[in-house]
């Protein structure tokens, strides 16, 4: 044997035995894969880029922790950029990889997907996004809002306009401002079938995309209609916008409500920061702040391991919704790992488990959620938190809203 | 295709312009068919599939846009919204009125055509980059309607749900099915195409690229064969709209913005303005591009970076290699794809006796 043959000889049996500790490495494990579609680029990656990364915070906390009944948990993400046809490999790609339940994000991606979660039995959350028709876990058995949708934030909103003008809204005059897409206009028939039931006056107000500009709106809002509250439905950059026009203005901030995609610290830091923003009311479907105990687990995992709590830790409100949502995941495993007896559970199997989920309110960071086989919406829990004093301070409890009105909406709405 | 074309002399004009230059490409296509046909769908993975039905669909849109632009020379920027327009005729068709995919699919691709032809107007007054704005415009008007007319849209989530087509009774509901289905109709839109472009009016469309002036002086009636080639060209796209209704069950009009435009306007850049094959090789492209990048950072990435920061890295990373790729190719050949297969063609036709 010469010297050239035996170094590849050893080579060889070197590549072998290293392929060998792979494999070994990879099959030990026992392993639960969910997949996210996240968007860290794209149109939306101010939410997408704290968003993802807290959702694998919790699965590496839950990991930490041993797992789920000794299985751990993976969460496979896949950037879909706020489009659809990435969003649509994305989902074939996932469900090759043998995910047990996906999150998706984003309304397009939501409705273009829905077909296929009916016919592969994919069990899929969809927090804050998505028709709210999909409430009705009759209709679409397998898509879950598991938050607040569009309608039960309107109902919310209008509920607590209410309480704030002193118990009635007869005669008062409310301000709907609105991104002007399918998502922004979403709300309208709550917020007009509550104008009739409750007697104020309802005006709407469109913004075009991208709405980094509204002067003219805000001076129609301020000078000409003279609304008693202002109700905003905006994304992106814009609600940062509306915020500094309204205040420069001189509207009071304590009478305007953002839904959730208006809610978050960025959009009070792009509005010229806290002292700006303060009394500001935002509508959550996750607890905003730092004070909840998983929380100061992920810090102290972080901690561990000798590093510093993560700079997305700050951005607590959309933080915290990526906290929800894995945490509703790693809620519906467990619960479907108990009806499979341990083994890997089915899609089928994890929509149970997802329908079985209620009170689990992580330390008060999500909501007293009812999930039924009917209510994939968890009832439509919705809690305000104004701006004070440079945070977030909650303004109420978790509460819920004109529940007849939205359920009726949900009942009634065309399949589209 | 891919034969040396040794000996190959054209003595009259039906020569010239026959589909295939020689007997032995006959049987070369009907062998890429068979593999397209037979051996893909029997072969490949629903996931693999389902990545061909979004290329099938790009091809459409793609070979129409290409009609227009490397055709005819009119720049068009509103690939996206003639796509909804076919989208919501045949959405609302199916849903209304009960309409099978061969009533849905022709009407989507004529209603597109006439609201084609409106955008078309201007282009006999206005060129050029002047021109690409007003299709700009219309692409903005097509989707504040759709967005704003109720009537249209079907509400104010401006989604139509639409149901899976059936065919001879049977319901396509798997990818493979959906492949043959889409297949069928890529084939019809590249027979066209290649038919269209060495017709008479596929001449007129290039003698107005070339020199607009000059094709009218020797007869060709410059706004007609403009208004022909918005039209077909909008045709196609809304053929291509409907399609991707089918395939998603659902006309929703955030997926045919801008966007979308621009990115069949690159398939068409990149792949070779004017030439059907281009059309193809853009689609493809674009299309896959960014999931194979993906792959391969997937595969690759964690050599270098930790899970976590991998996670941040892959979206970014892929943006700035997808990016890098397009212009490495306009850089080593400027007229697409298409002419790059073809000096690699060409080298090895003479390969290995170059001089």
């Amino acid at each position: 044997m010469t010297v050239l043959s035996r170094g590849m000889a050893g080579l060889a049996a070197g590549v072998a035995a290293g392929l060998m500790l792979a494999s070994a490495a990879v099959a030990q494990p026992k392993e639960i894969l969910i997949g996210d579609q996240c968007d860290r680029t794209g149109p939306t990656q101010i939410v997408g880029t704290v968003l993802c990364p807290a959702m694998q915070d919790y699965y590496k906390l839950i990991n930490s922790q041993g797992g789920v009944d000794g299985w751990m948990i993976r969460g496979d993400e896949i950037d879909n950029q706020y489009q659809v046809p990435p969003a649509i490999e994305a989902y074939q790609r996932q469900k090759q990889m043998g995910v047990v339940m996906m999150t998706l994000y984003g309304t397009p991606q939501t409705v273009a997907l829905n077909q296929r979660l009916e016919q592969d039995k994919m069990p899929t959350t969809s927090p804050g996004f998505g028709i709210a028709a999909a409430a009705d876990g009759t209709r679409f058995p397998y898509l879950f809002p598991i938050a607040a949708t569009y309608w039960s934030q309107a109902a919310g909103a209008v509920k607590f306009a209410k309480d704030k003008l002193g118990g009635s809204l007869k005669g008062k005059k409310i301000a709907y401002v609105y991104y002007d897409n399918p998502a922004g206009k979403e709300p309208m028939p709550i917020l007009d079938s509550l104008q009739k039931s409750e007697g104020f006056q309802l005006r709407t107000f469109a913004v075009p995309p991208p709405g980094v500009e509204m002067g003219a709106q805000i001076l129609d809002i301020t000078q000409r209609y003279h609304p008693d509250f202002v109700i905003m439905h905006l994304f992106g950059r814009s609600p940062s916008v509306a915020i500094k026009g309204l205040k420069g203005a001189g509207y009071p901030l304590t009478h305007v409500i953002g839904l959730v995609w208006a809610s978050a610290e960025a959009d009070i830091k792009a509005a010229g920061g806290w002292g700006v923003a303060e009394g500001y009311n935002t509508l959550q479907f996750a607890g905003a702040g730092d004070n909840y105990p998983v929380r100061q687990q992920i810090k102290a995992m972080y901690k561990k391991e000798g590093k510093e709590p993560p700079a997305t830790m700050d951005d607590t409100v959309v933080y915290n919704r990526g906290l929800l949502q894995a945490a509703i995941q790693v809620e519906a495993i467990k619960n479907a790992l108990k009806i499979s007896g341990g083994q890997k559970p089915t899609g089928p199997q994890v929509k149970q488990g997802l329908e079985q989920i209620h009170d689990f309110t992580l330390g008060g960071l999500v909501p007293p959620l009812q999930i039924t086989p009917a209510d994939h919406e968890g009832g439509g829990w919705v809690r305000i938190f104004q701006v004070h004093d440079g945070k977030f301070v909650a303004e109420t409890d978790w509460f819920r809203a004109y529940r007849d009105v939205v359920e009726h909406a949900v009942k009634t709405a065309e399949v589209d | 295709m891919f034969h040396r074309e040794a000996g190959v002399f054209k003595t009259s004009y039906a020569a010239d312009m026959a589909l295939f230059p020689l007997p032995i490409a006959q049987w070369s296509v009907a062998g890429v068919a068979a593999l397209f046909i037979v051996v893909v769908p029997l072969t490949f993975s629903e996931y693999y599939v389902s990545l061909l039905n979004l290329v099938l669909i790009a091809i459409v849109g793609a070979l129409g846009l290409n009609i227009l632009v490397g055709n005819t020379g009119q720049v068009s920027i509103g690939q996206g919204a003639f796509m909804s327009v076919g989208a919501y005729t045949a959405a609302n068709l199916i849903t209304r009125l009960g309409m099978p995919f061969w009533v849905a699919i022709p009407a989507g691709g004529l209603m597109a055509a006439f609201v084609g032809l409106i955008v078309g107007i201007p282009s006999l007054r206005i060129k050029g980059i002047y021109l690409a704005i007003a299709t700009l415009a219309a692409q903005l008007i097509i989707e504040w309607t759709i967005n704003h007319v109720q009537w249209i849209s079907g509400g104010v989530q401006a989604s139509i749900e639409i149901p899976r087509p059936s065919v001879f009774g049977i319901v396509l509901k798997h990818e493979v099915q959906i492949y043959l289905f889409l297949m069928f109709f890529v084939v019809l839109a590249l027979v066209a195409t290649l038919n269209l472009v060495r017709s008479r009016i596929g001449r007129a469309f290039v003698a107005i690229r070339d020199q607009d002036i000059a094709a009218e002086i020797i007869g060709i009636n410059i706004f007609r064969y403009k208004l022909y080639a918005f039209a077909i060209s909008s045709f196609y796209a809304g053929v291509a709209g409907v399609l991707e209704s089918y395939y998603l069950g659902i006309a929703n009009y955030e997926q045919f913005q801008i966007d979308v435009s621009i990115d069949y306007l690159a398939m068409v850049i990149i792949g070779g303005l004017g030439s059907v094959l281009g059309s193809v090789l853009g689609a493809v492209f674009v299309t896959l591009l960014p999931i194979a990048t993906r792959w391969f950072l997937d595969a690759f990435g964690g050599l270098i970076f930790s899970h976590a920061d991998l996670l941040n890295v892959v979206p970014n990373l892929r943006l700035v290699i997808f990016g890098a790729l397009i212009i490495f190719f306009l850089v080593v050949e400027p007229e697409g794809l298409n002419r790059l297969w073809r000096n690699i063609r060409t080298y090895f036709r003479v390969w290995p006796f170059s001089y």
